[in-house]
C-alpha cells in the first residue's frame, strides 16, 4: 500500500522527513534536462512553461541546464492557471500570479509544462486548457519534480524527478532557493509551518 | 472582497491594491493572445441594468463579463417594462427570480444601487448613480495612473499629485476618484469655478482651488471632467467661451505642466471646450488607454466578486 509506517500510527506521533536534499534536486534537474534533450532531439523546438510559483523557477533552472549541456536555450514562459481552475466556485478567489507567454509563442513547438508536485492532475488539466488559448503546439509534455500519486484525471508525467507514494493525509513541501532560501522536498503527516520545513531542510536530519 | 462594489469608499487600501494587481495580471495573461477569453466565470450570469444611456460603460462591462465567459444580459430601461411604469423593486425581483449572479446598475437616482443590493442576493456593481459615484471608473483611473507613473504591483499612489478640473458638482467620477485616490495615498486638488464645487467640499479629503493656472505646474496628473451640457440649465457659468478660457486645457496651458505629467479624461469629451483637440490627441493624453484599462479593471472586479463560492 506504500503507507509510511510513521504516519500509519495515527496516535499523535508527528513526523516529517526529507525526501530530496538540495544536492538530489540539482541531480534531478540535470537528469530531466538530459532526458528532455534526448527525447526532443536536442530541444531545438522546445519551449518551457512553468506553473507558478515553484514550477516557474524549476523551468528556469531546466533552461539553464539545457543551455549548459547543449547550445540551445529554450524560451521560458510562466502560466498561472488560477483563471482556468474548475474549483473556484467551491474554494474562492485567490490572488493571481504573473503569466508570461514564452518568446515566439507556442505554435508548432513542443511545450514542456513544468510543475513541482503532480497530485490530482487538475492543475495540469487547467494548464492544458490555458495552452489551447495560447495557440496550437505540436506536442505538450509534462515534467514534475515529485509525483505523489492520487490522480483524479488520466494524466501522466513524461519526466519525473522522484515518485513518492504518499497517503492523502500527508503533505508534500517543495522548497526552492529563489523563493524559500533553501532547496529541498519534505513530507509530513501534519501541517507544519513553512519555517519548520525550511529549518528541517537546512538543519539536516529528520526528527 | 466584499459582496458588492457600491462606492469607492467601500474599498480598503489592501482591497483597492488587490483589484489593481488582479487587473494587471489579467492584462498580462491576455496580452498578445489570439483568444482573448478565459473560462473563469463560465455558467455565471451578469445583468447589465442600465436606466441611463451609456454605451461606453455598458460595452466595457459587457466585454469584461464575456471575456470571463459569463452569460451577459443587457437590460436597458428604454423599450422595457420600466417605460411601462415598472418599479426598480419589481425589476430587481424579476432578476432575482431569474438567478442573476451579478447586477451592474446605472441609474439616474443617487443611491439606487444600495437599494438594489438590499433586494437581490447576487453582487451589485455600481456603474454610476446620479451625480453620486462611479467606483469602477475611479479604479480604472487609478490603474492608468499607476501604470503611467511606473509604479509596480502591490503599490498604491503615495505622493502622487492629482488635479481634477471642471464640473465637480455633477461629477460622480470626481467623487469616486477623490475617495479612492485618498485611500491609495495620492494628494488631490479639485479645481473648478465656485459655482461648480459642491457645498461642503471643505470636508472632503482633498484641497480645492478656483485657479487652474496656479494648480498646473505642481501636478503629476491632470484629470479634465466633461462639462455636462445637459445639466447646465442653471447659470453655473456666464458663457461656454469664458469657461473654456478659464478652465479649459489648451496647448498653452498644457505646456506649463511637468514634463512627465499626464492628462486624463473619463470621456466623452467636448473637444475645444474643457480640452483642446491637440492636447486630447497629444502624447500626454491617456484617454484611449483609459478605455482599454477599463475592461481589465472590470474583469478584475467581476472575478473578485464572483470568482468565489456562490
Amino acid at each position: 500500500m506504500g503507507i509510511d509506517p510513521e504516519s500509519a500510527q495515527g496516535s499523535g506521533a508527528r513526523s516529517e522527513r526529507v525526501i530530496l536534499t538540495a544536492d538530489e534536486i540539482s541531480r534531478v534537474i540535470d537528469r530531466i534536462s538530459h532526458q528532455i534533450l534526448e527525447k526532443t532531439d536536442g530541444a531545438s523546438n522546445v519551449v518551457l512553461v512553468g506553473i507558478p510559483t515553484r514550477g516557474a523557477q524549476l523551468a528556469a533552472r531546466i533552461q539553464r541546464r539545457i543551455a549548459a549541456f547543449s547550445d540551445v536555450q529554450p524560451p521560458v514562459g510562466v502560466l498561472d492557471i488560477t483563471l482556468y481552475r474548475d474549483d473556484l466556485r467551491t474554494r474562492g478567489v485567490r490572488p493571481l500570479e504573473r503569466t508570461r507567454e514564452p518568446e515566439g509563442g507556442i505554435d508548432g513547438k513542443t511545450v514542456i509544462l513544468v510543475d513541482d508536485v503532480l497530485y490530482s492532475g487538475r492543475t495540469i488539466r487547467a494548464a492544458l486548457d490555458a495552452l489551447r488559448d495560447w495557440g496550437r503546439p505540436q506536442a505538450i509534455q509534462l515534467a514534475v519534480l515529485v509525483d505523489r500519486g492520487h490522480r483524479e484525471l488520466p494524466i501522466r508525467a513524461d519526466y519525473v524527478g522522484k515518485n513518492i507514494p504518499t497517503s492523502r493525509d500527508e503533505q508534500v513541501f517543495v522548497a526552492i532557493a529563489e523563493n524559500d532560501g533553501a532547496d529541498g522536498v519534505a513530507i509530513s503527516d501534519h501541517r507544519p509551518s513553512r519555517e519548520q520545513i525550511i529549518a528541517l531542510l537546512t538543519g539536516g536530519g529528520a526528527k | 472582497m466584499k459582496q458588492h462594489l457600491l462606492s469607492a469608499a467601500d474599498l480598503t487600501r489592501d482591497e483597492a491594491v488587490a483589484v489593481l494587481d488582479t487587473a494587471e495580471q489579467i492584462e498580462a495573461s491576455l496580452q498578445g493572445r489570439e483568444v482573448k477569453k478565459l473560462p473563469t466565470l463560465r455558467g455565471r450570469t451578469v445583468v447589465n441594468l442600465f436606466f441611463e444611456d451609456s454605451t461606453r460603460t455598458r460595452i466595457s462591462f459587457e466585454l469584461a463579463a464575456k471575456r470571463l465567459s459569463a452569460d451577459v444580459i443587457n437590460f436597458s430601461a428604454k423599450g422595457s417594462s420600466v417605460s411601462k411604469g415598472e418599479s426598480l423593486k419589481d425589476t430587481a425581483l424579476t432578476l432575482q427570480a431569474m438567478g442573476a449572479d451579478a447586477v451592474v446598475i446605472r441609474h439616474g437616482a443617487s443611491g439606487a444601487p444600495w437599494q438594489l443590493a438590499s433586494w437581490v442576493d447576487g453582487s451589485v456593481v455600481n456603474a454610476g448613480d446620479g451625480t453620486h459615484e462611479h467606483p469602477t471608473q475611479a479604479l480604472l483611473d487609478a490603474f492608468t495612473m499607476r501604470k503611467r507613473t511606473g509604479r509596480s504591483m502591490g503599490q498604491g499612489l503615495d505622493g502622487l499629485r492629482v488635479t481634477i478640473v471642471g464640473d465637480v458638482l455633477h461629477s460622480r467620477v470626481a467623487r469616486s476618484n477623490v475617495l479612492l485616490l485618498e485611500t491609495l495615498g495620492a494628494e488631490v486638488t479639485l479645481v473648478a469655478p465656485p459655482t461648480l464645487l459642491p457645498v461642503g467640499v471643505e470636508t472632503w479629503p482633498c484641497a480645492h482651488s478656483y485657479d487652474l493656472d496656479a494648480a498646473l505646474p505642481g501636478a503629476d496628473v491632470v484629470m479634465m471632467l466633461r462639462v455636462q451640457r445637459e445639466r447646465m440649465n442653471a447659470s453655473y457659468f456666464p458663457t461656454e467661451r469664458e469657461y473654456s478660457r478659464r478652465y479649459g486645457l489648451d496647448a498653452v496651458r498644457a505646456a506649463t505642466l511637468e514634463p512627465a505629467a499626464i492628462v486624463m479624461h473619463p470621456g466623452p469629451m467636448n473637444r475645444g471646450m474643457e480640452i483642446a483637440a491637440e492636447v486630447a490627441d497629444g502624447p500626454r493624453s491617456t484617454i484611449v488607454e483609459q478605455v482599454a484599462n477599463g475592461v481589465s479593471v472590470r474583469m478584475a472586479v467581476l472575478y473578485l466578486l464572483l470568482g468565489g463560492a456562490a
